[in-house]
C-alpha cells in the first residue's frame, strides 16, 4: 500500500489566502520525495496540513491518506495518535523548534512516554540511544537547547523525529539555517537513517540542488500547486516547466564554470496568494508565456516517463492523447 | 550508525559551564542588593531631614515648654549634634537593628514595627496569595483563548478594577456590606481586626470575619496587574515554533499549554509576583487606613501625619529593604526557571 497519498489537497487561510491549491502527491515506504519552491509557495503549509497543524479557522480540503487512512477526517484523538508515532516532522531551524526551558533528553523522551507508554527509565535510555544514533554523546540529554550549536540542535531534532519509529518523516527545511559543511553532514545523516529504517521521507527545501542530491523524486511547487514532478535528477538537470528551469539555474553547478559567473535568477516576486494571477499563475514572470497563458489554467499533464509538468509548451511538444487539457485548448 | 568523520567534531562539543556560574551569579546579585540597601539607608536619612518643621516642637505638641526642656529633648534624641555625626550615628545604629525612638509613642521604632507586622502580613499575605493565583489562572486562560469573548470580558473587568482607587472601593465595600444598603444587611464589621473578648477558635473566626472586606478590596484592585502581565507574557510565546513541535508530537492542548507555553512565559510574571511579595510587607496604607486595620500601613499614615521622624524613617528603611530582598530572591530564582539566565 502507498505510505502517503495526498489527493487534491487545498488549504485556505482565514484571510482568504489560498496557500495550497490542489496538490496530488504519493510516496512509497523507503522512498524520498523532495518538494521545492521559493518562499511563500505553500510548501511549509503543505507539511503542516499533512498533520493538521494549521491554525484554527484554516480551511483544508482534499484527502491525506496515511497508510490508507484519511488524516483530514479523523477524530482529534486519532490525529494526536498519528502525530509523531505515524508521521513526525523535523522542523525548520531547530533554533526555535526546541523548548528552551526543558532538557533535551526530556524533550526527546516526551513523545515516547506519550505514545509508547514506556516506563520513564526506558524512555530516558532510548533518548540517549537516539542521541548517539545522530552522532551526539548520550550525556547531552542533560543539556539545554541553548548549550548546543545550530547543527547539534538540528541533530537533536532528527533524533526526536525518530523517537517513536514513525513510518513517515517530514523534514521542513532541515538544513536552511546551517553552514555548508554542517548542511552536508545533516543531509548524509538523514539519508542514512532513512535508508536504514525504511522510512518514507518528504524533504522540503528551496534548494533544488540539495533535494536533487538527496531525494528519489522531486516536486516543484509554485503558487500552491505542483508545476513539475519527476525523478529528482532529471527534474534538476532538465526541467520542463519554465519555473523549474529558472529554479535550477539559480544555483551554480559544480563543473560548469559558466553557471558560476552567470547565475540566472527569476525576475519579479512570487504572486500574492490572496490575489493570484488569472490563467497560469506563473505567466507574469514566464519568459516563454503565450497569450493564452493569461487566460487558461494549465493542469499537470504527462510529460515523458514518470514525469508531469503544468505548462502549455509541454503539452505542445508531446500532445497527450485526450483529456480535459486538450478540450480546453481546442475551444480557443 | 554515523560514520566517524561525521561524529568526531560533534562528540568533542563543549560541556556546559554550570559548575561555577551559579555561585558567581548569586554573588553578583547579592552585591547589587547590598549597594541598593546602602543607597536606601543614605536616602532615608537625608530625605526626611528635608521635611519642614522642628521635631522637638512636634514632640511637645505646642505645649509651653521651657528652653531648658527643649534643649534636654534635643540632647536626648541626638538632634544637637552636627549633621554628619547624626548621620554616622544613624548608620551605625541602623546596621545593628536600632532604628531610634518614636517621638509620638516614646517607644523604640523597631518594637512598633514588629508589633504591627503580623497584622499586616495576615491581611496582605492572604490577599497576595488570592490575587496572584486568580491573576495567573485567568491570565493564562485569557491568553490561550485570546480575542474570544471570554478574554475580552476578562481583561476588560481586570483593567477596570485595576484602575479603581482602592480607598474608594474600600469605602464602597463598607457602605454596601458593612453598613448595609437597601435590602442588603450589614454582613461584615466596618473596620478593625477583632471585636475583642474572644478566645480560641471564636477569636480566629472573628479575625477572619474582619478580614473579608479588606481582602476582597485588595484582591479586586490587585489581581488585574498579575492577569495582564501573565496574559501578555504568554501571548508573546504563543506563536513560538516549539509549541508547534509540541502539538506535532501529539500532546493534548492543555499539556501544550501547561508543560511548554507557561514555563516559558513565567519570567515576567515571577518578577511581578516577587515585587508584590515585597510590597506585601509594606502593607497598604489606603486600605489599612480605610478599614482601621492595625498594620504597618496604618502606622505609616499615623507617623506621617505627626510627622514622627524616626518612625517614618524606620518604616521607610524597612519597606525598601523588603522590596530589595524580594527582588533579589526573584533574581536568584530566574536561573532555575530558565536555564538561559545567568549562565
Amino acid at each position: 500500500m502507498t505510505l502517503l497519498d495526498v489527493r487534491g489537497l487545498t488549504v485556505t487561510y482565514p484571510g482568504g489566502a489560498e496557500a495550497v491549491r490542489g496538490v496530488d502527491l504519493s510516496l512509497e515506504a523507503g522512498r524520498k520525495l523532495g518538494i521545492a519552491g521559493e518562499s511563500g509557495c505553500g510548501k511549509s503549509t503543505l507539511a503542516l496540513a499533512l498533520l493538521r497543524l494549521l491554525p484554527a479557522g484554516t480551511k483544508v480540503g482534499g484527502e491525506v491518506l496515511l497508510d490508507g487512512e484519511d488524516v483530514l477526517t479523523m477524530r482529534w484523538g486519532q490525529v494526536r495518535a498519528v502525530r509523531w508515532a505515524g508521521a513526525s516532522i523535523v522542523f525548520q531551524g531547530a533554533m526555535h523548534s526546541l523548548n528552551p526551558v526543558h532538557r533535551l533528553g526530556d524533550q526527546i523522551a516526551e513523545p515516547i512516554l506519550l505514545h509508547g507508554g514506556a516506563p520513564p527509565a526506558a524512555a530516558k535510555r532510548r533518548a540517549g540511544e537516539l542521541l548517539e544514533q545522530v552522532g551526539l554523546p548520550a550525556a547531552r540529554a542533560r543539556a539545554y537547547p541553548h548549550e548546543l550549536s545550530g547543527g547539534q540542535r538540528q541533530r537533536v531534532m532528527i533524533a526526536m523525529a525518530l523517537a517513536c519509529d514513525p513510518r513517515l518523516v517530514i523534514a521542513d527545511e532541515p538544513t536552511t539555517a546551517l553552514d555548508v559543511m554542517i548542511q552536508a553532514q545533516i543531509l548524509r545523516l538523514i539519508e542514512q537513517l532513512v535508508s536504514e529504517q525504511e522510512l518514507g521521507l518528504i524533504m522540503i527545501s528551496h534548494d533544488l540542488a540539495v533535494l536533487a542530491d538527496t531525494c528519489d523524486r522531486l516536486a516543484v511547487m509554485y503558487a500552491g500547486r505542483v508545476v513539475e514532478e519527476g525523478p529528482a535528477r532529471t527534474v534538476y538537470e532538465d526541467a520542463l516547466h519554465p519555473y523549474g528551469r529558472a529554479l535550477s539555474s539559480a544555483f551554480p553547478r559544480i563543473g560548469d564554470p559558466a553557471s558560476r559567473f552567470a547565475p540566472r535568477g527569476l525576475a519579479g516576486d512570487p504572486p500574492d496568494p490572496t490575489d493570484l494571477p488569472s490563467g497560469c499563475a506563473f505567466h507574469p514572470r514566464c519568459p516563454v508565456a503565450l497569450d493564452e497563458c493569461a487566460v487558461l489554467d494549465q493542469p499537470l499533464r504527462e510529460a515523458g516517463p514518470g514525469r508531469r509538468a503544468a505548462c502549455v509548451h509541454v503539452g505542445a511538444a508531446v500532445p497527450p492523447p485526450a483529456g480535459p487539457a486538450q478540450d480546453v485548448r481546442s475551444t480557443t | 550508525m554515523v560514520s566517524d568523520a561525521v561524529t568526531a567534531p560533534v562528540a568533542r562539543a563543549r560541556r556546559p559551564r554550570t559548575g561555577t556560574a551559579y555561585p558567581r551569579y548569586v554573588a553578583g546579585k547579592a552585591g547589587g542588593a547590598a549597594v541598593s540597601l546602602l543607597a536606601v539607608l543614605v536616602t532615608g536619612f537625608f530625605l526626611f531631614r528635608l521635611i519642614p518643621g522642628d521635631p522637638v516642637k512636634t514632640m511637645t505638641g505646642g505645649r509651653p515648654v521651657s528652653a531648658a526642656q527643649l534643649a534636654e529633648y534635643r540632647r536626648e534624641f541626638g538632634l544637637d549634634l552636627p549633621m554628619w555625626e547624626q548621620f554616622t550615628d544613624y548608620c551605625r545604629k541602623a546596621l545593628t537593628g536600632d532604628l531610634g525612638t518614636s517621638y509620638q509613642f516614646r517607644a523604640p521604632v523597631i518594637d512598633k514595627i514588629t508589633e504591627a507586622l503580623p497584622n499586616t502580613l495576615l491581611l496582605t499575605g492572604t490577599a497576595f496569595v488570592l490575587y496572584t493565583a486568580l491573576g495567573m489562572f485567568l491570565g493564562t486562560r485569557s491568553a490561550w483563548r485570546h480575542g474570544k469573548l471570554g478574554d475580552k470580558l476578562n481583561t476588560g473587568l481586570a483593567l477596570t478594577l485595576y484602575s479603581v482607587p482602592s480607598f474608594w472601593l474600600g469605602l464602597l465595600m463598607i457602605i454596601v456590606f458593612a453598613v448595609g444598603l437597601g435590602p442588603i444587611p450589614g454582613l461584615f464589621p466596618t473596620g478593625g481586626m477583632e471585636s475583642g473578648g474572644k478566645e480560641g477558635f471564636a477569636y480566629v473566626l472573628d479575625v477572619a470575619h474582619h478580614l473579608v472586606l479588606p481582602v476582597i478590596t485588595l484582591v479586586a484592585v490587585e489581581y488585574g496587574q498579575t492577569l495582564l502581565v501573565t496574559r501578555s507574557a504568554l501571548l508573546d510565546e504563543m506563536g513560538s515554533d516549539y509549541l508547534t513541535t509540541a502539538r506535532a508530537k501529539g500532546l493534548r492542548d492543555d499539556l501544550v499549554r501547561r508543560r511548554h507555553a507557561v514555563p516559558n512565559a513565567l519570567l515576567p510574571t515571577v518578577t511581578l509576583v516577587f515585587v508584590n511579595l515585597g510590597r506585601t510587607v509594606a502593607g497598604v496604607i489606603l486600605v489599612e487606613t480605610v478599614f482601621s486595620w492595625p498594620g504597618l500601613g496604618g502606622l505609616f499614615y499615623q507617623a506621617l501625619s505627626v510627622p514622627d521622624l524616626p518612625l517614618v524613617q524606620g518604616l521607610f528603611l524597612f519597606f525598601a529593604s523588603a522590596v530589595i530582598v524580594m527582588n533579589t530572591l526573584a533574581d536568584l530564582l530566574y536561573p532555575l526557571l530558565d536555564p538561559r539566565v545567568g549562565r
